[in-house]
């Protein structure tokens, strides 16, 4: 999928960093953020919120036809995370093999190249997950 | 509020038109439904059509004015309206509330989109705008990908498998060989669908729709009227649309749709009748885990339990409830902006006793279910014999 520059610009802090916001009025933190908290409304009061970036795999696949810009790494494993500091967000696991993913496993954010627009185009960067008890074994890709 | 009837009815054949295009098949559908309503014409005063993104896929938009046009139908407003795959549902919806209202009398509503004139790839770039660009799309999600996690979730949740999936593809092919109408009408086999490609893991490429080329149209009017056109009229007992996030991750559960439960309810509330009741439904079948939930969040079967019901035949057209006859998405075909019209033209054939090799015996209420994106919006309606 193609961003245009300034789309990507501003998404840097909330991609790299996993900025999220938390409403101090119901204490609901929200990554990816939001506007306007959906309780509370205008009543609502955002302030920002860095995420750790650990949970547990809620759901997860493996996708064969990629969607574009993520041909060279089909096939990857897609998932939904529970973050442990509240809500869930989509993102890839990577460093595993899909037999070794289990729903309820442990994963940590890590720091990763997204995708790229095409050989002269953008190259993006952003969290992905990996799992946790994958993360002290050598994890041969080839 | 008025009561609100169909009076008429028309579609393209769904399938890959490489010799047709979008004001084609958009106006094939229109007259077709015009000449089946007994209307002259000049009783029309507004039009709606259903189309998700026929800028995208043939560089068109402003198709409301273009089918006006295009139909001879100037000076009156044709307005188009997007809701994803739910777009056919909403117009749908938004020609009922013209005729409720007694704002207009006699509303034409069409769906249509015209997907094969781009490679897949881009096609599938372009439905994958249903969900969220920047936080599920931009990071690597697909549309098989999306129902993909919700049929894992499904699969842990409550025991569902694969081959239970597999054989809602084989109920809806079944189906659709009885339909001149579809894109595909072969039969197929559990073995077809567990041995065709893997999209995302445990979607196979049988267990999803295709891409479509078709268009559909209904024409509306007051029911205290409508006898005067038609001698069989089809009531829009109920009609409901519902909203949820945008995002999948965003939702409190993956193995239901919230907005098809919260629709259903509010449709039969409304309707003052029960699952029970229905006699033949077109549900939304993007996937095959789609048509196993939606049955479940419609009503018709427990949840957890619209796997094992399906793979038990409960689904089929002698069933305990036939579900999708006209192939559903799957067999059908989707030609996304079209579908939620051509459900409801499915179901007016059924309750009219005209659906020929799938008619369903005694058929007096049907039900309709459009979903877009995986979710975000869910249209009911509920139509009845008169």
């Amino acid at each position: 999928m193609k961003e245009s520059i300034p789309l990507t610009w501003r998404r840097i802090p909330e991609r790299y960093r996993m900025k999220g916001v938390k409403c101090t009025i119901c204490s609901t933190n929200y990554f990816p953020p939001r506007i306007v908290c959906p309780k509370c409304r205008r009543k609502g009061k955002l302030e920002t919120f860095y995420f750790k970036g650990n949970g547990t795999v809620y759901s997860f696949t493996e996708i064969h036809s990629p969607a574009s810009g993520f041909e060279e790494q089909v096939p990857y494993i897609f998932a939904i995370i529970d973050l442990d500091e509240g809500s869930h967000v989509t993102g890839q696991i990577v460093d595993a093999r899909k037999d070794d993913v289990k729903i309820g496993d442990r994963v940590e954010a890590v720091f990763r190249k997204t995708q790229s627009d095409d050989p002269e185009g953008l190259i993006h960067y952003g969290f992905k997950f990996r799992l946790i008890k994958n993360k002290k074994t050598e994890i041969k890709l080839m | 509020m008025r009561k609100v009837a169909i009076i008429g009815i028309g579609m393209t054949k769904f399938g890959e038109h490489w010799e047709r295009g979008f004001r084609n098949l958009v106006i094939e559908a229109g007259i077709k439904a015009m000449e089946d309503s007994g209307l002259q014409g000049n009783e029309i005063s507004a039009g709606y059509v259903g189309n998700m993104a026929s800028g995208s896929l043939i560089g068109q938009e402003h198709v409301g004015a273009l089918i006006a046009d295009q139909m001879g139908l100037n000076p009156i407003p044709i307005t188009r309206v997007e809701a994803a795959c739910a777009s056919g549902g909403v117009a749908l919806r938004q020609g009922y509330l013209a005729v409720a209202s007694g704002a207009h009398d006699f509303v034409v509503v069409g769906g249509v989109e015209k997907m094969n004139d781009l490679d897949t790839t881009s096609v599938s770039e372009i439905l994958g705008g249903a969900g969220d660009e920047e936080w599920e799309l931009f990071l690597g999600a697909t549309f098989p990908g999306l129902y993909a996690l919700m049929a894992k979730r499904h699969m842990y949740e409550y025991g569902t498998t694969e081959e239970m999936m597999a054989s809602v593809a084989v109920k809806n092919h079944e189906h659709g060989s009885r339909n001149p109408y579809a894109q595909f009408q072969n039969k197929i086999t559990i073995d077809t669908v567990m041995n065709s490609k893997m999209v995302a893991d445990p979607l196979k490429v049988f267990d999803c729709s295709p891409i479509t080329d078709g268009a559909a149209a209904v024409v509306l009017a007051p029911l205290d009227v409508a006898k005067k056109y038609n001698a069989q009229p089809i009531e829009i007992v109920a009609s409901v649309q519902i909203s949820d996030t945008i995002a999948l991750h965003s939702r409190e559960k993956l193995s239901e749709i919230k907005a098809t439960k919260i629709a259903a309810q509010k449709a039969f509330e409304i309707a003052k009748i029960t699952p029970k009741d229905i006699n033949v439904a077109e549900v939304h079948d993007c996937f095959t885990i789609a048509e196993i939930m939606a049955i479940e969040d419609l009503g018709f079967f427990k949840k957890g339990e619209g796997g094992k019901a399906s793979l038990e035949g409960k689904t089929g057209l002698n069933g305990e409830i036939p579900i999708n006859t006209s192939g559903g998405l799957k067999s059908a075909g989707h030609p996304v902006g079209a579908t939620g019209i051509k459900q409801a033209v499915e179901i007016t054939w059924q309750l009219r006793e005209k659906a020929e090799a799938r008619q369903v015996a005694d058929a007096e209420i049907g039900l309709t279910h459009n979903v877009g994106g995986s979710g975000a919006t869910v249209v009911v309606h509920i139509f009845k014999k008169t």
